[in-house]
């Protein structure tokens, strides 16, 4: 399993179009992602699930990914979040 | 047959098969011992229709407003593919046997309870969402699938409770050919809409989603307000005349598009075109437009999950003054947010008065951040054409040497950055609070110009709602107090050296032209579509004449009289 922390630093906090662009990319790997926020952990290919975190600017989140391509996933979601300036 | 009557909303004649954009009736019955792979088969089967439907209708958002619009269909699309929520209706199939509209639902509101006992709003609005794709999924599982703009693919009329800004601004108007609503007025947003589409509408026709049926014949009679349902043979008739009449009509108007809008006796008045986006101003050109008279810039800021940028919005306005060419004025409202508009994202308290609230250059001057990041876009674009910029709701002298203050501010810092900014931009404010019209003589020393809103200027002067039918009888632009207000304007400007303009509905109303043009004004901001008719009226008006009885029409005491006195003035 591989993981990566992110510190959110959007204005709005993870919003309908960045939450929107982890979403899809999460759904392009076979690996089990997940996201952890507050002790909470959500499966990150669920919009629901990502929403229902609530996740305000200056939160720390953790990406976890676990399967065959857990190393591309992981990398995948952390351009995303670098490209939609969502958090570092 | 049957007749309704509305409100004349879009000018033309529409003839058409009804399409009904009404919610279907959702209701359905929950059955037991079912066979769970059929129904997840189902399911799976109503999931995918629903799928291909919303592609459809995101790639037609995308087209028509945006990738930004297009963005909530990409949240709709996510939900359909969403494990959390399949799998526990799947699972749900399984363990009780139900039917799948049952599990569906039941596992639904699991979810959109869970998102609205959320304390924060956004969130809350998430359950929307929830609830839309449920809804599109059970109305497949019923086979009663929902009706859509973005579906429509025959020549229709649309007919609905009322339009969403998102559902006219979805409208193709190769297949719809007019619409009309149940409720609604001139001023409301479908009207609005329907006039910068340049299709036919009759709003407010209070009955017609009871009366008509999906596929009834209907002719829509933008021009008086009528709506026939099912009409016979030679009323079809009749109307297919009419019809071809109007069209002749518009092939007169149009040609006056790139003729001066002159009067009778040879005065010169502006005729420029009320706008809510940059694809508006093709419009505004087609129909002879001399300008932009008022830009809402609302839309910008609306629809959205975050506030605009200051690249979006110098893009905007770019492409606004480009488009409309370097010569023509394009006068800028800031932001106007608050009453009947509200930002979901900006998490605004509710009001028990938003009319009489938070709103335009109060909330503008309290967030100058919001404020600030719009001036800079416009000082930025404005080095691509003749900018104006206005004010609204500005109650008082203080409000606007604070608002320009701050725009002078900008203006010293981006020219600091060694950017670029025209020396060039008259500010005014509009003029839509009673106080400020009052004094418009002390304002005048201080403003570039003037433009009377009178959409807000007469509901405050009649303390009358204009959203509240049962008081709409008392929205009379002719009215007396409203038209000595606006003479009080325009002669306080002309005093200055300024200019008066007037942007609201009234500016196009054939009935308001004489008495404006008697009053002085200068320049008239209307929907694009009333331009070249106000242009062809003009023509057979004078101005000075009007102008002689200009003591006698501000002293009549009803709307009526006025209405009367000036018909027989003009006609005789």
């Amino acid at each position: 399993m591989v993981e990566k922390t992110f510190k959110i630093t959007a204005a709005e906090g993870v919003h309908a179009r960045p939450a929107t662009l982890l979403v899809q990319n999460a759904g392009k790997f076979n690996s089990d992602i997940n996201m952890v926020y507050n002790e909470k952990s959500v499966n990150l290919k669920s919009i629901m699930g990502i929403m229902s975190l609530g996740i305000p600017t200056g939160a720390e989140v953790k990406i976890t990914a676990e399967g065959n391509d857990e190393e591309d996933a992981i990398n995948a979601l952390a351009d995303v979040m670098k490209n939609e300036n969502l958090g570092e | 047959m049957s007749q309704l009557t509305g409100i004349a909303a879009s000018n033309g004649i529409a003839i058409a098969k009804a399409y009904l954009l009404e919610t279907p009736d959702l209701t359905f019955e929950t059955k037991k011992d079912q066979n769970p792979e059929e129904e997840i088969q189902r399911l799976e089967a109503a999931i995918e229709k629903s799928k291909s439907e919303l592609e459809k209708i995101k790639a037609h958002a995308k087209e028509k407003m945006g990738d930004e619009h297009a963005e909530i269909f990409s949240a709709h699309l996510l939900v359909l593919d969403d494990p959390e929520l399949i799998q526990p209706i799947e699972d749900k199939i399984k363990s009780d046997q139900v039917n799948a509209e049952a599990a569906l639902d039941e596992t639904a509101n699991m979810f959109i309870t869970m998102f609205e006992n959320m304390d924060n709003e956004y969130m809350r609005e998430r359950a929307a969402d929830i609830r839309d794709v449920t809804k599109r999924i059970l109305a497949h599982l019923l086979e009663r699938p929902f009706p859509n703009p973005a579906l429509i693919d025959e020549e229709v009329v649309v007919v609905a409770q009322d339009l969403t800004p998102s559902d006219t601004a979805q409208l193709n108007k190769q297949f719809v050919k007019g619409f009309t609503t149940d409720i609604g007025g001139r001023t409301s947003h479908s009207a609005i809409m329907a006039r910068s589409l340049e299709i036919p509408a009759v709003v407010g026709a209070k009955e017609v989603t009871q009366t008509i049926n999906d596929g009834d014949m209907v002719i829509i009679d933008g021009l008086d307000g009528t709506v026939l349902i099912n009409p016979d043979d030679s009323e079809r008739k009749a109307y297919e005349q009419k019809q071809a009449q109007f069209e002749e009509q518009k092939a007169e108007w149009a040609k006056l598009k790139d003729e001066p809008s002159v009067t009778a006796d040879d005065k010169r008045v502006e005729l420029v075109a009320n706008i809510g986006t940059p694809d508006d101003v093709e419009g505004v050109l087609r129909n002879g437009g001399e300008g932009v008279g008022l830009y809402r810039t609302e839309f910008l800021y609306m629809g959205k999950s975050s506030l605009p940028t200051e690249e979006e919005q110098y893009d905007a306005y770019k492409a606004v003054l480009e488009g409309v060419g370097s010569d023509k004025p394009v006068v800028v409202r800031t932001l106007d947010i608050g009453g009947d508009k509200e930002l979901d994202y900006l998490d605004l308290p509710k009001e028990l008065n938003p009319f009489l609230g938070f709103r335009a250059i109060r909330f503008c001057l309290e967030r100058d951040d919001i404020f600030r990041t719009q001036l800079r876009a416009l000082l930025r674009a404005s080095v691509y054409g003749n900018l104006k910029i206005m004010f609204p709701m500005v109650a008082t002298i203080d409000e606007f040497k604070q608002a320009k203050a701050i725009l002078l501010e900008e203006k010293d810092n981006l020219k600091q950055e060694g950017k670029e900014v025209s020396d060039d931009i008259e500010v005014g404010i509009m003029v839509e609070i009673p106080s400020t019209a009052v004094i418009a003589r002390q304002f005048a020393k201080e403003v570039d110009f003037f433009s009377i809103g009178t959409n807000d200027l007469i509901q405050y002067t009649m303390a009358a709602d204009r959203m509240n039918e049962k008081v709409s009888y008392l929205y009379q632009p002719y009215h007396p107090a409203i038209l000595n207000l606006v003479s009080n304007v325009i002669e306080a400007a002309h005093a200055e050296g300024k200019w008066a303009g007037m942007c609201g509905e009234m500016a196009g109303d054939p009935i308001a032209i004489p008495i404006l043009l008697g009053l002085g004004l200068d320049e008239f901001s209307m929907s694009a579509t009333s331009i070249l008719p106000a242009r062809s009226q003009l023509l057979k008006l004078s101005k000075e004449e009007i102008s002689s009885y200009k003591d006698e029409i501000l002293s009549k005491s009803t709307a009526e009289e006025v209405v009367e006195f000036v018909k027989n003035i003009t006609e005789s």
